[in-house]
């Protein structure tokens, strides 16, 4: 069984009396495990399909079924729980709470999920470790680099060890050196288990994904896998 | 999200914005204050009259001659026109009324004092021993007027404080004689000094037997019978006792009027505090404006912090934690600002007081409550809207939001 699974996803925007179709007739499955990059040109819904796989959003038609649950027709409470629980979002701009220290960011799901103070303590001196952020704990987020705001989010979202985490741009907002280095933290996840999916628009990061969904005007036009065996390498899915 | 949790991010968020938070606490702050304030200045003029009134004796029932009409024209406004007098004899028979205590019939006239050269003009007030209980007035020396018989006109004095510093200065005054009048009397006591207190101050007065008095001035009639009774609960069934009482003795005709303490004392006691209420009435407006301007500020807030909601429901926050986070900010603020109100309030009320002794300006306990209470209310009633919509927020659109 896929870790994800959308199918016939419809999702319209009304702008006035146009309407857009942001995701017309989507369907895509992607195994737990899978390190996915979704690409494609502005407007062809790549932010909307994430915002869908992480629950942010509910499609107009079609279902998503998350781990076999079809988690389209939960309530907004038990979608926040199942966000909490399963799922991590990295964004470009970081979205750090500029008031609260590293630690207290990274802190952040474990307080919204009523855990313990000495749990939390322990889990978040853990995540500092691993993300080399020990020296920087009590540093408010105008006091950090790029690199390091961004692996602070990090941490925070995969603190709860979400099955998934949803990048939007992660390097968007950082240099080249900076960009490697973030991209490596994320494929380390990966290679430890967590599905990775990455929107960009970098076709370097693209290209490393050993996977490509290639979105254009709403629809998906090339479902690419780099491994194992390239099968045909352009061909389209879920035509409609 | 547990509650601690949510009280310490609420607080880090209220403390996250230290000149929005200052100035939203001064506003709910100086509501308070005004209200602590005015009902400190309105409870302590009402308290002052009361103060005054009750030094006077709150069980008190006084007597005077003639007949105040105010039910219009009766058959008896055309009987009698000249009310009979009021004599000693009269308050002697108020004495057989269970319920009365102590009376001290009152006699009043202008004469002159002298004490070897000095001369001055005084006022000269004839009584029984009983006065000066019923009136609560200390004897700083000596002692007061002996307990006689109320028809004996004993040649001795009681003399006000200020009185005797005129008359005598540093001299002993007691067992001096003086002259009032063509009437040499011996000084057997003299007053403590009464402060200031409405009507008659003693400090200027000389206190005579009654019957000396009515020799004096040549008279048999009393100027006022005060009738001190048990309690004041007794003042309504000792008042028909009296009245029935006088009714007999004066051929069936009521022509004496009696008024109670009690009466004065709760009109004032009731005016004064309507005045206070529509004073704290009128301060708690400026609270109803803190009360919006809480909303103001939250709605801000949530403006404001509109990424950073959308982050939270990313993180899987529910709508109830937001809602409860935002509203527990609202409460904090408004918290923040009935304490430092109230302190500013007592601040205030302790300036009246520093610069009007006189003031008891303390205020009521029920003003400080309503008006904590109301910051409370107000604050956390004007906070649910916001968070409210806080918690309703796309969190995509949120999310796109800085």
């Amino acid at each position: 069984m896929a870790q994800i699974e959308l199918d016939g996803i419809e999702r319209v925007f009304r702008l006035g009396d146009s309407e857009v179709h942001a995701l017309r007739g989507l369907s895509v499955s992607i195994d737990a495990g899978e390190y996915v990059a979704v690409m494609g040109p502005s407007g062809s819904g790549k932010s909307t399909l994430l915002n869908l796989l992480g629950l942010l959003d509910r499609p107009n038609a079609g279902h998503y079924r998350l781990e076999g649950r079809d988690v389209t027709t939960l309530s907004a409470d038990e979608q926040a729980e199942v966000r909490r629980a399963r799922i991590g979002f990295v964004f470009q701009s970081f979205h750090l709470v500029p008031r609260l220290s590293a630690a207290e960011n990274i802190g952040l799901p474990l307080v919204l999920a009523g855990l313990p103070p000495d749990e939390r303590a322990r889990r978040v001196a853990q995540a500092l470790k691993d993300f080399g952020l020990e020296a920087r704990a009590s540093h408010r987020p105008d006091e950090l680099s790029g690199g390091q705001r961004q692996r602070v989010a990090i941490a925070r979202a995969t603190i709860m060890r979400p099955a998934m985490l949803l990048a939007d741009e992660p390097t968007g907002n950082l240099d080249r050196a900076t960009g490697q280095e973030v991209t490596a933290l994320l494929e380390g996840l990966n290679a430890a288990g967590t599905t990775l999916i990455v929107v960009t628009h970098d076709p370097v990061m693209g290209a490393r994904a050993r996977r490509q969904l290639l979105m254009e005007d709403g629809e998906l036009r090339h479902d690419v896998r780099a491994e194992p065996a390239p099968t045909a390498p352009a061909v389209p899915v879920a035509p409609r | 999200m547990t509650p601690a949790d949510t009280l310490r991010f609420a607080s880090r968020a209220a403390l996250g914005y230290p000149l929005r938070t200052a100035l939203m606490v001064l506003a709910m702050a100086i509501g308070v204050a005004a209200v602590v304030v005015l009902t400190a200045l309105g409870d302590g003029a009402r308290r002052y009259v009361v103060e005054q009134f009750a030094s006077l004796g709150a069980n008190l029932i006084i007597v005077l001659p003639g007949r105040t009409e105010t039910g219009g024209v009766n058959p008896g406004s055309f009987i009698t026109s000249t009310p009979r007098d009021l004599t000693v004899a009269d308050a002697e028979a108020l004495l057989r009324a269970p319920l009365v205590t102590r009376i001290a019939p009152l006699t009043l006239g202008n004469s002159e004092v002298s004490v070897g050269g000095k001369l001055r003009e005084v006022l000269v007030l004839g009584t029984g021993a009983d006065y000066a209980g019923i009136r609560n007035y200390r004897v700083a020396q000596g002692q007061f007027l002996p307990r006689d018989d109320p028809g004996r006109a004993a040649s001795v004095a009681v003399i006000g404080d200020t009185l005797r510093r005129e008359l005598f200065g540093n001299e002993t005054a007691i067992g001096r004689v003086l002259r009032v009048g063509d009437t040499r009397l011996r000084v057997i006591g003299i007053m403590a000094p009464s402060g200031q207190g409405l009507g008659m101050n003693t400090d200027e007065l000389v206190i005579v037997p009654v019957a000396t008095a009515q020799a004096m001035f040549n008279t048999n009639t009393l100027f006022r019978i005060m009738v001190e009774v048990r309690s004041r609960e007794a003042l309504g069934p000792a008042q028909r006792e009296l009245e029935k009482i006088l009714r007999a003795r004066r051929d069936g005709e009521l022509d004496v009027t009696l008024i109670t303490q009690d009466a004065v004392l709760g009109t004032f006691d009731r005016i004064l505090g309507a005045l206070t209420l529509g004073v704290a009435g009128i301060a708690a407006i400026s609270l109803a404006v803190a009360g919006i301007l809480v909303m103001n500020v939250m709605l801000v807030a949530v403006t404001q912090r509109t990424g950073e909601i959308g982050l939270l429901k990313a993180l899987g926050a529910t709508g109830r934690n937001i809602r409860l986070a935002f509203l527990t900010e609202a409460a904090l603020l408004s918290l923040a600002g009935a304490i430092v109100g109230f302190a500013l309030g007592h601040v205030g009320a302790w300036g009246i007081r520093l610069a009007y002794p006189v003031l008891p300006a303390w205020p009521p306990n029920w003003a400080v409550i309503a008006a904590l209470a109301t910051a409370l209310g107000t604050g956390v009633l004007f906070g649910v809207m916001p968070a409210r919509r806080a918690a309703r927020l796309d969190p995509v659109q949120a999310l796109m939001k800085r």
